[in-house]
Formats: C-alpha cells, sequence, structure tokens
C-alpha cells in the first residue's frame, strides 16, 4: 500500500493513519497543518484544494457555562469494568480529575453533589441516530436522512442535514444521552459522512459539533439498497450487485487519490478536479474517516472484511449485525466493533435471526467490541434499558457479565466505535465530564437520569425546570407548559 | 422445522421437564402474586383442569405438583392489546401478513381470524416475555404495525398498501398456548383509523370523514330495518357491500366495540362526540395527546389502548405527546391497556417495560400491572375469564425471577389455560447453536 510516490496529502494521511486516528482529518480546528503543501508552489483557488478544506464546517461547540464539582456517595460504574461503592467524581473544568472510592479527596471551594442511593455512569452515547436528519415532526418537508438518488453518495454529509431544533436531542439528554453520532439513511450502498456531536442545544450544527471528533461514512449492505435501487430498475438490485457498487467506488477512489498524489509529486498539468465523492472513500482508504458499515448478515459481514482487505482499509463497526452472534470471534479477531439492538427483529428476512443475547455473546470473545445503538427516536431515550435486557438475555444464557462491564456497552464501547474513545465515554481521569447520576440502578427499569453533565456543565437537571431546555418547535405547541394533572414522581 | 419430533427434540436437548398436562393439580407456593388487582405475600396459587382453583394463603392440596416460588414473582400472564401475534413472521414480507386487507372489495367484513396461525414464531417469543393472550388487529394506515423507522423504509412508500374504506376490519382474542387451538374468540372488536390517517382514506380532510362516517351508519341501519327489501333489490343502492353492512350492523347497535385509533386531542374529543351520537361502544388506541382531555375520556367511560413511551411530536397530531398520558389518564378514572412496540408483534414482549416505564413517570404499580392484565380482558368483554389470577379464570400464570417489569427479570416457569409451557423459542434455538464450538458447521448442531 505505501508506495514510492509517498508526497502531499497521502504521506499526510499515511502518517495518521500510523499514528492514530484522532488527530487526521477531523471535524474540529486546527487540523489543517496536518495537510502538507503541494510539492510545488502551485496553489490552488478556494475549495478546490482536498488538502486545505479538510475542515470547511468547523465545530463552534461551547461548553455550557459550568463550575468545579464532585459526585459523592453514588455507586459509580467507570465504564472502564469498574464498581465503586460509595465512590467519588472529581470534575475539574470540565474534564474528569480524579475517581474512587469515599477517600477520594474533594478540593476546597467545589460543589459537592450528595448522591446516595443513586448512580453514577458516564454519559450515554449513540452510535446510531438520525436525530436531526430525520427529525420530529415526521412530514416530508424535514425528511433529510437518506439522498436516495443513486447508490453512491459518499459525497453528502449528514451534518448538512441536521436540523438542531430536533426535540428529539432534548428527550434524548433526558436519558442520559450526552454524545451522537448521527448517520445518513441506508437506502445507497454509501450514504454519506456521518458527524458526531455533542448533545448540547444550539442554534447551529457547528454549535453540537464535537470538536475533533474523526468524520465517519454510513455504508449499507443487504436488503435496502438493492430493494431501493432495484426496484427503479437500476443496479444494485442483488446482493452481487451491492458487491460490485462497493468496489467500484474503491477503485475510483484509489484512482482519484493516485492522481492527485501525481500531481502533488510533478506538478505537472492542471491539478485534478476536486471530486467530493472520491474524497470520502479516500479518507477511508487512508484511515481517516471511519467505516460505519449498516450490515445484518452474517454472510455479508464477512464479505464486507475481505473486501476491506481487498482494497487496504479498516472497518470500524458494524451497524445493526443482527448476526453478529454468529461471527463473533471473527469480528474480534479484526477489531471490529459491533452496534446492535436487543429486541428488534424479525421486521425484514435479514432481521429474522436477531437474538436478544447478541450484544452478550459478541460481547464474549478476547478484544471484542459490543455496542447497543438506537437507530430510533424512542430507543435513545432508554438505552440504558435495552442494555439492561441484553445483560439479562446473556445471563440467562448463563454467561456471567457484571452491570460495570454492560455499561461499557453503551459507554466506552460505544466511544471507540466512533473513534472518540480518547476524549469520552470513561469516568476516567483527563476524559470528558461526560457524567450521568441516576435515581437507581441504570439497569432497573425504573431508573431516570436525574442530572446529565456534559463537559462538566449541567446541562440536564430533571428536578429543575431551569436546566430542562425545550426546542424552538415545541413552543407554543398544544400542551406547552402545561403539566399532566394529578401526576406523582416516581410511585410504586 | 416445525414436526413434532424436532420439537421435542429441542425440548429435551434443553432439559426441560415434560410440560404439565392440564389435568394435574399445580400449586405454585412461597411467591409474591400480583393477582392483577392485589398482591398476595408468600401466597398460594392453585390450578387445575386448565382454571385457577383459588388464590391466597393456604398451602398446596395434597398430590399437586409443587412449584417453589419462593423470592419469585407470580403474575398472571399478560395480554398483548393492538397486536399482530400470529398474524404475521416477517414483516417485509407481505406474503406472510394475514394483518392486512388491501382489497377494496371488502372492509368492516374483514375477518384477522382465518389467517392466523398457531406455529408462528413470534409466539414464543412473546410468550417468554409473559404474554400469555393477544387481541389482534387489523392493520391500516394509521396504525402502529409495521417497522416503521425511516432508515429501513427507504424508498419503500408506504409498505405498498391502500386501505379498502373507513374500516379495517375484526379483530380476535387469541391464546399463546403451543401446538394448540388458539383463537379464544373471533370478531371482537371492530377497528377504524381516525385523525390524519382516516382522513386521508376519505380524501384528505377530517370533515369528509366523520360524514361518510355518519352516512356509513346510517346505511347500516337502513339495511338491518329492511333486510327482506335489500334482497329483493327494493332498497336504494348502498355504498358498502351486504358483507360490509352485515358487519357492521352490531358496531351501529353498540354491542360490538370500535377500536378508534386516534391522537390529537381535539380529535379524540370529536371522535368521543361521534360515538355519543351514534350510540357506538368506543375504545381509543394510541390517545397520545389523551392527557389534555382526560376527563371528557373519563366521562364518556371509554378505555384506552396506549403507548406510554409515545413523547415525542411525531407528527402535528401528537405534538403534546407526554411520558405521563398513562399515569394522567389512569388518575383521572380511564381503564387504560398498555401495548407493546411497533404493533405488539415481533416487540409483544416489550409491553412490560412500557408499564416499568410508565410507573417511574408516575403511573402507579398497581395500575401498570392492571394495565397488561385485568383491564384488557374489561376492555375486551372477558372480565373474569382471563387476565387475573382468581379462581375461575384461565390458568395463565408466569412465574418470574422477580418484578416482571425489570428486564433484569426472566420467566421461570409459563402456564396457558393450565398447561405448561417450554421456555424455547426459534430465538433461543439459533442461540444455543451459536453459543457451541464443535468440529463440525453450525448446521450440525440441533
Amino acid at each position: 500500500m505505501i508506495g514510492h510516490h509517498l508526497r502531499g496529502v497521502s504521506l499526510a494521511a499515511i502518517t495518521c493513519a500510523v499514528l492514530g486516528l484522532s488527530a487526521c482529518a477531523t471535524t474540529g480546528q486546527g487540523t489543517e497543518e496536518t495537510a502538507a503543501k503541494p510539492s510545488k508552489d502551485k496553489t490552488l483557488a478556494a475549495g478546490l484544494d482536498p488538502a486545505t478544506t479538510l475542515n470547511p464546517y468547523p465545530s463552534t461547540y461551547q461548553p455550557l457555562p459550568r463550575e468545579n464539582f464532585a459526585v459523592i456517595g453514588a455507586t459509580v460504574l467507570t465504564g472502564t469494568d469498574r464498581k465503586i461503592e460509595n465512590g467519588v467524581v472529581v470534575v475539574t473544568d470540565g474534564k474528569i480529575a480524579a475517581v474512587g472510592d469515599a477517600s477520594t479527596p474533594v478540593p476546597a471551594g467545589y460543589r459537592v453533589i450528595e448522591a446516595r442511593g443513586r448512580y453514577v455512569t458516564p454519559g450515554v452515547i449513540d452510535v446510531h441516530s438520525h436525530l436531526g436528519v430525520y427529525p420530529s415532526p415526521g412530514v416530508q418537508g424535514m425528511s433529510d436522512g437518506n439522498e436516495a438518488t443513486s447508490p453512491n453518495t459518499a459525497q453528502v454529509w449528514a451534518e448538512h442535514s441536521l436540523w438542531p431544533q430536533d426535540p428529539g436531542f432534548n428527550t434524548a439528554r433526558a436519558g442520559g444521552v450526552t454524545t451522537l453520532h448521527i448517520l445518513p439513511g441506508s437506502a445507497n450502498l454509501f450514504g454519506g459522512r456521518g458527524v458526531t456531536i455533542r448533545n448540547t442545544p444550539s442554534i447551529t450544527m457547528q454549535g453540537m459539533k464535537f470538536p475533533d471528533a474523526p468524520y465517519t461514512v454510513k455504508m449499507a449492505c443487504g436488503e435496502n439498497p438493492s430493494r431501493v435501487y432495484g426496484g427503479r430498475n437500476q443496479s444494485p438490485a442483488t446482493g452481487m450487485g451491492n458487491m460490485a457498487g462497493y468496489r467500484a467506488a474503491f477503485i475510483a477512489a484509489r484512482d482519484y487519490k493516485a492522481k492527485w498524489d501525481k500531481w502533488r509529486e510533478d506538478g505537472e498539468g492542471a491539478a485534478p478536479t476536486r471530486n467530493l465523492q472520491n474524497e470520502t472513500l479516500v479518507g477511508v482508504l487512508d484511515g481517516s474517516i471511519l467505516i460505519q458499515n449498516h450490515c445484518y448478515r452474517a454472510d455479508e459481514m464477512a464479505m464486507m472484511i475481505d473486501m476491506a482487505k481487498e482494497f487496504g482499509y479498516r472497518i470500524t463497526t458494524f451497524h445493526h449485525a443482527t448476526e453478529a452472534y454468529k461471527l463473533a470471534p471473527q469480528l474480534a479477531a479484526n477489531g471490529i466493533c459491533a452496534a446492535v439492538w436487543t429486541g428488534w427483529w424479525g421486521f425484514k428476512m435479514e432481521a429474522l435471526d436477531a437474538i436478544e443475547e447478541n450484544a452478550a455473546l459478541v460481547d464474549a470473545p478476547q478484544g471484542s467490541c459490543a455496542v447497543i445503538h438506537s437507530d430510533d427516536a424512542e430507543l435513545t431515550q432508554r438505552l440504558n434499558q435495552e442494555a439492561a435486557a441484553a445483560l439479562s438475555a446473556g445471563r440467562r444464557a448463563g454467561l456471567d457479565i457484571s452491570e460495570e462491564h454492560a455499561i461499557g456497552w453503551i459507554t466506552s464501547n460505544a466511544a471507540k466505535a466512533i473513534g472518540i474513545a480518547d476524549q469520552t465515554g470513561s469516568l476516567e481521569a483527563g476524559k470528558r465530564a461526560d457524567v450521568v447520576i441516576w435515581s437507581a440502578d441504570p439497569f432497573s427499569i425504573y431508573a431516570r437520569a436525574d442530572q446529565v453533565f456534559i463537559d462538566g456543565a449541567l446541562t440536564f437537571d430533571r428536578t429543575n425546570p431551569a436546566y430542562q431546555p425545550t426546542s424552538d418547535f415545541e413552543l407554543g405547541q398544544p400542551g406547552y407548559g402545561l403539566t399532566a394533572a394529578n401526576v406523582t414522581e416516581g410511585a410504586r | 422445522m416445525r414436526l413434532p419430533h424436532i420439537l421435542a427434540g429441542a425440548v429435551a436437548a434443553l432439559s426441560l421437564a415434560a410440560p404439565a398436562l392440564a389435568q394435574d393439580t399445580v400449586a405454585i407456593v412461597g411467591g409474591r402474586i400480583l393477582t392483577g388487582t392485589s398482591v398476595i405475600e408468600n401466597g398460594t396459587v392453585v390450578i387445575r383442569d386448565g382454571k385457577i382453583v383459588s388464590v391466597g394463603s393456604g398451602s398446596a392440596p395434597s398430590g399437586a405438583r409443587v412449584i417453589d416460588a419462593t423470592g419469585k414473582t407470580v403474575a398472571p400472564g399478560f395480554v398483548a392489546v393492538d397486536s399482530g401475534l400470529a398474524g404475521t413472521e416477517v414483516g417485509a414480507v407481505s406474503g406472510t401478513n394475514e394483518l392486512r386487507n388491501s382489497a377494496n372489495t371488502l372492509s368492516a367484513a374483514f375477518d384477522i381470524s382465518y389467517g392466523l396461525d398457531p406455529w408462528s414464531f413470534t409466539l414464543p417469543v412473546a410468550r417468554l416475555g409473559g404474554i400469555t393472550r393477544a387481541v389482534v388487529v387489523p392493520q391500516h394506515p394509521g396504525s402502529s404495525g409495521g417497522h416503521v423507522h425511516e432508515d429501513e423504509t427507504a424508498g419503500a412508500g408506504d409498505g405498498g398498501y391502500q386501505t379498502p374504506g373507513l374500516f379495517a376490519g375484526q379483530t380476535a382474542i387469541i391464546n399463546l398456548g403451543q401446538g394448540g387451538d388458539i383463537l379464544v374468540k373471533p370478531r371482537v372488536a371492530m377497528v377504524a383509523p381516525f385523525g390524519e390517517a382516516g382522513a386521508d382514506i376519505a380524501g384528505g380532510a377530517r370533515g369528509a370523514q366523520f360524514v361518510l362516517f355518519k352516512e356509513t351508519m346510517a346505511e347500516v341501519r337502513l339495511y338491518a330495518r329492511n333486510k327482506s327489501a335489500y334482497e329483493r333489490a327494493g332498497l336504494r343502492d348502498l355504498s358498502l357491500s351486504r358483507a360490509d353492512l352485515e358487519a357492521l350492523i352490531p358496531v351501529a347497535n353498540g354491542s360490538m366495540p370500535l377500536i378508534v385509533s386516534v391522537h390529537r386531542a381535539s380529535d379524540i374529543q370529536q371522535v368521543l362526540r361521534l360515538a355519543r351520537e351514534e350510540g357506538i361502544k368506543l375504545i381509543l388506541d394510541g390517545a397520545e395527546e389523551g392527557w389534555l382531555v382526560a376527563g371528557d375520556i373519563a366521562a364518556a367511560g371509554v378505555p384506552v389502548l396506549l403507548n406510554p413511551i409515545s413523547n415525542l411530536p411525531a407528527d402535528f397530531e401528537m405534538r403534546a405527546a407526554r411520558m405521563e398520558n398513562a399515569a394522567a389518564l389512569n388518575a383521572a378514572g380511564v381503564v387504560i391497556a398498555i401495548k407493546g412496540n411497533e404493533g405488539s408483534t415481533h416487540r409483544a414482549r416489550e409491553a412490560r417495560y412500557n408499564a416499568g416505564n410508565a410507573v417511574s413517570h408516575g403511573l402507579p404499580y398497581g395500575a401498570a400491572i392492571a394495565a397488561l392484565t385485568v383491564n384488557p380482558a374489561r376492555i375486551f368483554g372477558m372480565a373474569g375469564q382471563f387476565g387475573q389470577i382468581a379462581p375461575g379464570a384461565a390458568a395463565d400464570v408466569v412465574v418470574w425471577s422477580g418484578d416482571p417489569l425489570e428486564p433484569l427479570s426472566q420467566p421461570s416457569a409459563i402456564f396457558i389455560d393450565g398447561v405448561e409451557q417450554p421456555l424455547t423459542s426459534r430465538a433461543l434455538l439459533l442461540r444455543d447453536r451459536y453459543r457451541q464450538q464443535t468440529p463440525m458447521p453450525p448446521a450440525y448442531r440441533n
């Protein structure tokens, strides 16, 4: 793969791939200098050189006002297989400063949150969301998640469809969700780029964009692309048509990359014309853009793994992956995460063999990465319950799985699945202070998120209306400002 | 796959005891009993001849097979409402779907009971979620049936079925007992979509649907009074077929309830008024904005089938959807039944979680259990026959490892009509096949 023409952007990109993903082609700021200048001084007009436009829609995210604080007395599930009874979590300047038992010192002047009888976990991460791109209300004018006009739309970016006023962001936050990975739909072989966001209210997409999170690309196996395009008497109409479509796209991307590499090396003739579709796939080939692959069946996942080897890239995460349990050792061996549901099955042929034990069986091999995802504006509010159902099924199967391990399916493993594990997903010193205080054990159906912190800032508080944000859409709608009469909290 | 000896082999492989026969006396002792209307600690449930014989603090009768439920919870089997169980296998495979009538020759007369399959693999999966009965309903453009996520329906339109008329057809009650005659009662209720879906059928506006509906009821009454003239072709032309007219007579005279799928508060009020004017016995389905008009619903004595987790303004007729809807309706005195997800077919088993979420949003625990058990029985005219642990009721009993609303709880014994059910399903067979490692491929592991 590494040939003699190591120049320009390809050198930078391959260096990125070798050094790790987080510093490359990110959605954050300050990354443009990692792209090398053309070897000859041939500056292109604005917007025409991919190497200088890696991040044209940069994050403007700022944490909400915050203070230093410590949560004491709670049962802490750290997201690193650790459970601390009567634990202490210290947050300084929006970062986790310390996590430990009751002897952990709390610096003077810190606000102390007494959480005896309650639970603390990392903020929940949903790796498969369409909030903002398929918002509520689900009306035609707002249905912006599937550019179902061509089997390869790697050129579209979900962030350009994202409506920040989707009320679903608020209900997700009330369920403890602090980070969302927003994907295009699965009509196409390549649906476009995904975007990772902080679940903090903002007027703009850029104001939610997770700084320095890697870009991703949605791919889709199986029934959806072949049904959508076959139904139009167009390729792909079959599984083999799907494979031919992916391969043709990667061949085109390799060709595109070679043209740029050559131009950067010899500077002869006109620069290649920038092509957004190929640019995304070149990002896959150089490791800076992470594959998020909607793929249900085990046999199809095995072919996708081979195809990644054929073209020299790696797959980060299979989504839905209803048959991942049939391929658990291979997924672990290839370092691929599987993001799955617990309860969804049978809605189409490729979901027929979905089982509740999927996450638990995927989780079993050494080096595995099991993730529970939602793909749904209702389920995203209760990923802890979906994880509880998966844990319950695993235990029913005789697997010895602890809660402190299973919480990783919606926190640390989820962070790994979208390339942000160095920043969030666990309660470890130095990580972003994305923290949920639960009213009870989060694996109980009765648990609710009491307080949700994002980067150390209180962003939702179940008992304080001042921290219960509403979107512009919600203002003045039927029922606005009213509460259901005679409702008592948590009566049992 | 479904040959009896294969199934028997699978059961043996799971080391299950032979299922109890209905005539055996079974005593479930030591558990926390949720009867559907009350709680009995350390109680005893006695089952014989398919029925509950007794429930209370007594000891097991001599000769009874005793099931120790110490530390466990004993509950009535749950009743799935607004369900598609036994009426479909794979949502996207239309050949397996018996829930939709796509012909325009039949509307109210569509009778779902003929298409229900006792061998459906949806039934054992739901059973492991504690469900022992289901009210199976025809689907229509406004129903919660089917997998509706955009991601999965990309380019597929609305599933490609048209609706034949104002009425989707008639529901049936089934039990989920293995291998038996699952039909408990056909034609227990009529289904009609209102709100946006109903308006679309009528041509796009609510004002058309209500007028058409009233005209239809007038025709049904005219037909019912003049059947002999109709047969002689001595009656003016009617818009519905004879079969549809016949099917609607019990609706028009108030003896068969009409399940109205409706969401918006103002639509609920209009439907309540319509039912009052037409003398129709109503059941509301959905009612996401019901809490805004809870007093009206309660005053009308109309029960509600609802999903307590529907809290998003999914469209313009659900803008006031709230997690507290179930609690508010219950507090106002409305009889509620709690649904599973996505049409209560493949995800029917999640009804218990939905009930738990209603509890965490204010619904009293006992009311949540009732909303899964006695209330649906009451709503569909089966009070006392199933849905509670009470003498004389069908012995639909589930022994749970703990609180049945908790995901971490699982059933350890399930009885339907007094017959113990195997704790297996196609999904568990898949699980066990792939949990093993053998030199031969999985295909050789049964």
